[in-house]
């Protein structure tokens, strides 16, 4: 059982076996979507091993922080986060994706421990945050809720119809997290759908804008503690990150959005990512 | 032979002599369920304080303003925005309140579907997704306001109950039955003002239809509006010998088979009567059912392969098919098929 809150230094221990065990479930599964989940590894670890208020013997425990991977396609860093945190056990990962896994192509919260909010269709899950926190409010609870959104996903206008309604309830118990890869399914974020500039856009829909980089754990974990802190309305971090960051052949390549290593190139992105870790 | 010689059951003894020649139209008492709806689900938040009404700038339509003025902080228009709106109504019920999502049928059924499928009835959510203006109801208003198609795709959804009153009466009952039933149910409402037909004794439940008129020559399976417009075809049709079993059937999903295939096999020819498309309704479902079980001759009353248009809520009935008329017609010639 990990011991959390987790220093500095141990997020990133946990940041690069949960990228192992994504890179192990993906390869096993045969398909699956690497480059989304590595981007947003070492947010969804400083929040599952250092922010968030949980107990994973309970995982529907009402005053219980909440987490939305509104990216669902992401989801193994999800799995990978919630069987190191003791959700679940590991022998799941390998079922990704499997007939009669729990571990669905998206995450479904019926049937794994620790999913808050089944995910998939994009454009969804801020919303889904909204409600949470409005009730959040409405029943004087003072969780918090955490939705990890998608770049390429904010070229979906519902999301912005989520920022709108955030900001006109003053919803500060609500912290949107921008995983900004700048890669999509097809192309470029920036050339195939532009969103710049992002964070005067939500700034403009009322948000308290975060410029950080996304994988140095010295600046998220202080910026996450600050967004949970901070009174009269929604935060958005915006976290500059790298599409596949860890393994050298994804990083920035579009094509890994939703394709699996063969076993070769899975050892060695392991290899890459272990070495790399090591070297801390 | 019961002393009781009326065959209806469960209509009120006023509407009866109305149903000649469709006077309940003109002369009977008339109100849009839509408004019974917005009044019982203040009588719910009143007992419950889980009970949370969200809409999308309607809410003066529908009637659930007055929730939002008696309880504000209970109350969330969402504004022009019925994706948010039906994906935050998921969020909530994560959390154990039970919201009621409120916006006009073509917007819950076709904007936000994607919202309602995956977000509410694939997590199996305690959502109630309150639709108004169902069928071509919202009469003068056109088509982009007539939901002429929600029975259809709301009945194709995994984890959906679906339901459609036919007065104000039945209307209180089902949203009573919907807020005590775990997970999402779709409530179809009228826009415009329909005959109060049933009385306090129609003993409403989810997945139960009811025989509102005893027959052995025909059976006419209706929901929503269209029942009171069965009532009057089986009246009419009674006057030349006929005797039409009427059932009114509020839940189209799940349907109520044993019913359906006890008149399948009583009456011998069903004629199903809904405002809606034709094609995935109830005229579907019954046919469905029937094929696999018990083939018997249908006829279907339903919204054709066509868009209506703006036009009295009447005059629309009767100009695409629906009327009691047409369904008069249709048990005529459902019963040369027998």
């Amino acid at each position: 059982m990990a011991n959390v809150p987790m220093s500095v230094e141990e997020l990133k221990q946990m940041a690069a076996t949960i990228r192992c065990d994504i890179i192990e479930m993906i390869c096993t599964a045969g398909a699956g979507h690497p480059g989304g989940s590595l981007s947003a590894t070492d947010i969804v670890t400083a929040l599952y091993f250092r922010l968030m208020r949980l107990d994973p013997q309970n995982p529907r425990w009402p005053d219980r922080d909440r987490f939305i991977l509104s990216k669902g396609h992401a989801c193994p860093v999800w799995y990978a986060t919630l069987a190191e945190r003791g959700f679940f056990d590991k022998a799941h990962l390998g079922t990704l994706r499997q007939l009669g896994s729990i571990l669905q192509g998206h995450p479904d919260m019926n049937k794994v421990p620790g999913i808050d909010m089944t995910a998939g269709s994009l454009g969804q899950g801020l919303s889904v945050g909204v409600g949470m926190a409005l009730a959040g409010k409405l029943q004087k609870k003072d969780y918090h809720v955490w939705v990890v959104v998608g770049d390429g996903e904010s070229q979906e206008g519902a999301v912005w119809e989520a920022a709108m309604s955030a900001a006109k309830w003053k919803l500060d118990n609500i912290t949107a997290i921008l995983d900004r890869n700048n890669l999509q399914n097809d192309w470029h974020v920036d050339e195939l759908m532009p969103i710049e500039p992002v964070a005067d856009k939500w700034q403009a829909f009322g948000w308290h804008v975060v410029d950080i980089d996304g994988h140095d754990m010295d600046a998220i974990v202080p910026a996450l503690e600050a967004a949970r802190e901070r009174k009269g309305g929604p935060t958005l971090i915006l976290a500059r990150t790298i599409k596949g960051k860890g393994v050298s052949y994804m990083e920035n390549v579009c094509e890994w959005h939703g394709k699996a290593p063969c076993q070769e190139e899975a050892d060695q992105a392991l290899d890459e990512i272990r070495r790399c870790s090591c070297e801390r | 032979m019961s002393a009781n010689l009326s065959p209806y059951h469960h209509v009120r003894p006023e509407v009866i002599p109305l149903l000649k020649d469709g006077k309940l139209f003109s002369e009977g008492q008339k109100a849009p369920t839509r408004a019974a709806f917005a009044q019982t689900v203040i009588e719910l938040g009143a007992a419950n304080p889980d009970i949370v009404v969200l809409d999308a700038d309607v809410s003066k339509s529908i009637g659930t303003n007055r929730f939002g003025a008696k309880f504000p902080e209970r109350h969330f228009n969402f504004g022009i925005a019925e994706q948010n709106m039906f994906a935050a109504a998921a969020g909530m019920a994560t959390t154990g309140l039970i919201p009621f999502a409120c916006t006009y049928a073509v917007f819950a059924s076709l904007r936000a579907l994607d919202m309602v499928r995956n977000s509410i009835h694939y997590p199996n959510l305690n959502v109630k997704i309150a639709a108004s203006h169902s069928g071509i109801t919202p009469g003068p208003d056109g088509v982009t306001h007539q939901g002429q198609e929600d029975m259809t795709i709301m009945r194709s959804i995994a984890n959906s109950t679906v339901i459609a009153p036919a007065d104000p009466d039945t209307t209180v009952l089902a949203v009573k039955a919907a807020a005590a039933h775990a997970g999402p149910v779709y409530l179809s409402f009228t826009r415009d003002p329909v005959p109060e037909v049933f009385g306090p004794d129609y003993p409403f439940e989810i997945g139960k239809a009811v025989t509102v008129r005893d027959g052995s020559d025909v059976t006419i399976i209706a929901m929503r509006d269209l029942t009171a417009h069965a009532l009057v075809a089986a009246a009419h049709l009674a006057e030349a010998g006929i005797e039409a079993r009427v059932i009114d059937c509020p839940t189209l999903k799940p349907l109520d088979e044993e019913i359906v295939l006890q008149a399948a096999r009583e009456t011998g020819a069903i004629v199903t009567a809904e405002n809606n498309v034709y094609f995935g309704g109830l005229g579907s479902a019954v046919a469905e059912l029937l094929v696999e079980n018990h083939p018997t001759p249908m006829q279907r009353i339903g919204v054709r392969d066509t868009f209506a248009e703006s036009g009295p809520y009447l005059d629309l009935l009767d100009k695409y098919g629906l009327s009691y008329g047409h369904i008069e017609t249709a048990a005529r010639k459902v019963i040369a098929r027998k």
